[in-house]
């Protein structure tokens, strides 16, 4: 058994979950705030990408400048998402709502392929990589900053919840919309405000994805991803997001090393963890920490 | 959704057997009967292409039909409809050219199997309500995916798998033209199938599963029974679907059956009205001759400024994705019951022409 190999690759596991659990974080997000299931995460996440690439080499801006940029131009784009197709669908059942988000997705997905190509774009240099090595293991810079970007982002959205007026006001939507309409909590804006605080969220996903791999369609796939991690975790807690990307990243990669060391099947790393929402469907679909729904009529 | 036939002033029904017939009225029928008769000539009156889109608006057609009794009937949805579809096409490929089983039967066969497939996917979902099935189908369709890419015996894996042209026992069908007939049989037969399936005892359960899955099971319904019994059905006709497609083409891969195929089968059910059999059928044309339409609109704008600036025909495959992507959100936002809907309000437009208001 190669030792080596496997803490190399429980490592790349590591930062690549805390980067699922931040995309599965905002993916929650939405979800708790305003009930809409968005199929169209990954796009976010390679919008943000995408815009942050052409400020960076097209315009030339700074990184320091082109972040906050990209970061203002996600934050009006949630809210243009939500008021201009999803303000519209509110009180429709979940089905159509689901349809609008995979739509929005396929659009997105070919908008960009239309502007961008299809060809992946690398990433400016942001930082000098290096890579540090920690006892016998060899770690790339990039994916230590990767790491305390995810790890800074969910920090942020804990203090976000726990204790910014934002936050509590978003929380008390979640519980029950017309309680917090009556306590004076405008829900409309909590709506808005969950979608841009996702797309933000997102977009700095994104970005870390960008420097570690460049940018490329591909990238859309951490919005696929982001199902087994929240069925995982427990479709409404953020908290549990965080640990089932984490635990799913960890799982790839050790899928990875099965794959290469004893079955040789080949790309099974892609699959493996649709086997395991698959399982979890089926043994405990409310996930590790979700609320299970009791229904009284 | 699914709104009642709207049915001329003084039709009264006395009787549960008049009020479940097929077709409401006797124009309705002879119209349908009419239409049937009609397009039995398309094969002597279209050119080679258009035939070749017709054929695709059948096939698509029971695909989405399939999809319709799991969206427009049951309330739920999937977005791994390409993969049962590719799944059909394989086992049907496979079974014809494995066993001495002619096409003709292993048509069917390959329908049945993709329907087991199905309800195995289906299981975890049954006792979940639509959100939980969407994820499953979403592990499906990747799943599925990934099994054919590897399965060397069953799909040919990297290499495409040839199927057999349509035969009964020693005789041959060659081309569209003949094909034709093969699959009108196949549409002909689904749509009627599933229009008496909603009008019997398992298809009303169906829609009161949809509507208040809670007060159906209250009176009777076994819930997980019906939510399975339509994701195996939806699974049995994305098979069908799929096999018809694989002996058209001769040649099946994996190759565009990823999951914005999905999307699109969706897109045919949304844009033709969920929960409504003819709605099916519109939507299913509309999404095949959307691209048809877009790509008429480039040849004309070909040479253009705006060609110039857009890179329009360089990029049509997005545009077109695009636009299906756009046409669903307009649906959905503006016309949730679809074509069906619309096709209804010009009928009785015209049936109340000049006093419509």
């Amino acid at each position: 058994m190669n030792t080596q190999f496997l803490l190399q690759l429980l490592v790349n596991g590591l930062v690549v979950g805390t980067l699922y659990g931040v995309v599965a974080m905002s993916f929650v997000l939405i979800y708790k705030a305003t009930q809409v299931v968005n199929f169209a995460q990954g796009e976010l996440l390679l919008i943000g990408a995408w815009v942050c690439w052409t400020l960076l080499t097209k315009y030339q801006v700074p990184f320091w400048l082109g972040m906050p940029m990209t970061l203002v131009f996600m934050f009006a784009f949630g809210i243009l998402i939500q008021v201009v197709i999803l303000r519209p669908l509110v009180g429709e059942p979940v089905i159509s709502v689901i349809m609008v988000t995979i739509a929005l997705s396929a659009v997105f997905q070919a908008a960009l392929k239309w502007i961008y190509g299809v060809n992946p774009q690398p990433f400016p240099r942001v930082f000098t990589s290096q890579s540090v090595t920690i006892g016998s293991l060899q770690i790339q810079t990039v994916y230590v900053m990767s790491l305390v970007v995810s790890v800074a982002m969910m920090i942020g959205m804990a203090w976000f919840f726990k204790v910014s007026k934002w936050g509590l006001a978003m929380r008390a939507t979640a519980f029950n919309q017309q309680v917090a309409q009556s306590l004076g909590i405008s829900v409309k804006t909590v709506f808005a405000m969950a979608w841009a605080i996702s797309a933000m969220v997102s977009a700095v996903a994104g970005v870390v994805v960008a420097v570690v791999n460049g940018v490329s369609s591909g990238l859309s796939i951490y919005g696929i991803k982001v199902f087994p991690a929240v069925i995982l975790g427990g479709l409404d807690s953020i908290g549990g997001a965080v640990v089932g990307g984490i635990i799913i990243g960890l799982l790839e990669n050790f899928a990875q090393f099965i794959d290469s060391e004893y079955l040789h099947w080949g790309n099974l790393y892609e699959v493996a963890p649709f086997y395991v929402l698959i399982i979890i469907l089926m043994i405990k679909p409310y996930g590790l920490f979700g609320t299970k729904d009791i229904e009284r009529v | 959704m699914a709104s009642p036939s709207l049915i001329p002033a003084g039709d009264f029904r006395s009787s549960y057997a008049v009020d479940t017939t097929i077709f409401p009225t006797k124009t309705s029928r002879n119209a349908a009967i009419l239409g049937v008769v009609l397009i039995c000539f398309a094969p002597q009156l279209l050119s080679e292409y258009w035939l070749s889109q017709l054929i695709m608006i059948g096939i698509y057609g029971i695909a989405a039909l399939g999809l319709n009794i799991l969206v427009g009937f049951t309330g739920q949805i999937s977005i791994g409809h390409a993969a049962f579809f590719l799944f059909g096409a394989f086992t049907s490929a496979y079974i014809s050219n494995n066993y001495p089983i002619p096409v003709f039967f292993s048509i069917p066969i390959a329908g049945v199997v993709t329907a087991i497939v199905g309800l195995i996917f289906g299981l975890p979902a049954a006792r979940l309500k639509g959100l939980y099935l969407v994820i499953a189908t979403l592990a499906a369709q990747y799943i599925l995916l990934d099994f054919f890419s590897r399965a060397d015996w069953f799909s040919g894996g990297s290499v495409p798998a040839t199927a057999k042209a349509f035969s009964i026992f020693d005789h041959t069908l060659r081309g569209d033209r003949q094909y034709f007939y093969v699959v009108l049989a196949y549409v002909v037969a689904s749509y009627l199938l599933v229009t008496n399936l909603m009008r019997s005892r398992d298809g009303r359960a169906l829609v009161a599963v949809r509507d208040h899955y809670l007060s159906a099971e209250i009176m009777g319904i076994n819930l997980t029974k019906y939510r399975t019994l339509s994701f195996g059905l939806a699974a049995f006709f994305a098979g069908i679907a799929g096999a018809l497609y694989a002996h058209n083409q001769l040649v099946v891969s994996n190759e565009g059956f990823g999951i914005e195929r999905s999307i699109l089968f969706l897109a045919m059910v949304i844009i033709g009205g969920t929960g409504s059999i003819m709605g099916t059928l519109m939507g299913t044309a509309f999404v095949v001759l959307v691209p048809e339409a877009m790509e008429w609109i480039s040849m004309e704008l070909k040479g253009g400024v705006i060609d110039k600036a857009l890179a329009l025909n360089n990029n049509l495959t997005f545009l077109r994705e695009i636009a299906i992507g756009l046409i669903i959100i307009a649906f959905l936002v503006f016309e949730p019951d679809g074509l069906a809907h619309r096709w209804r309000q010009i009928k009785t437009y015209w049936k109340l022409y000049p006093f419509s208001h």
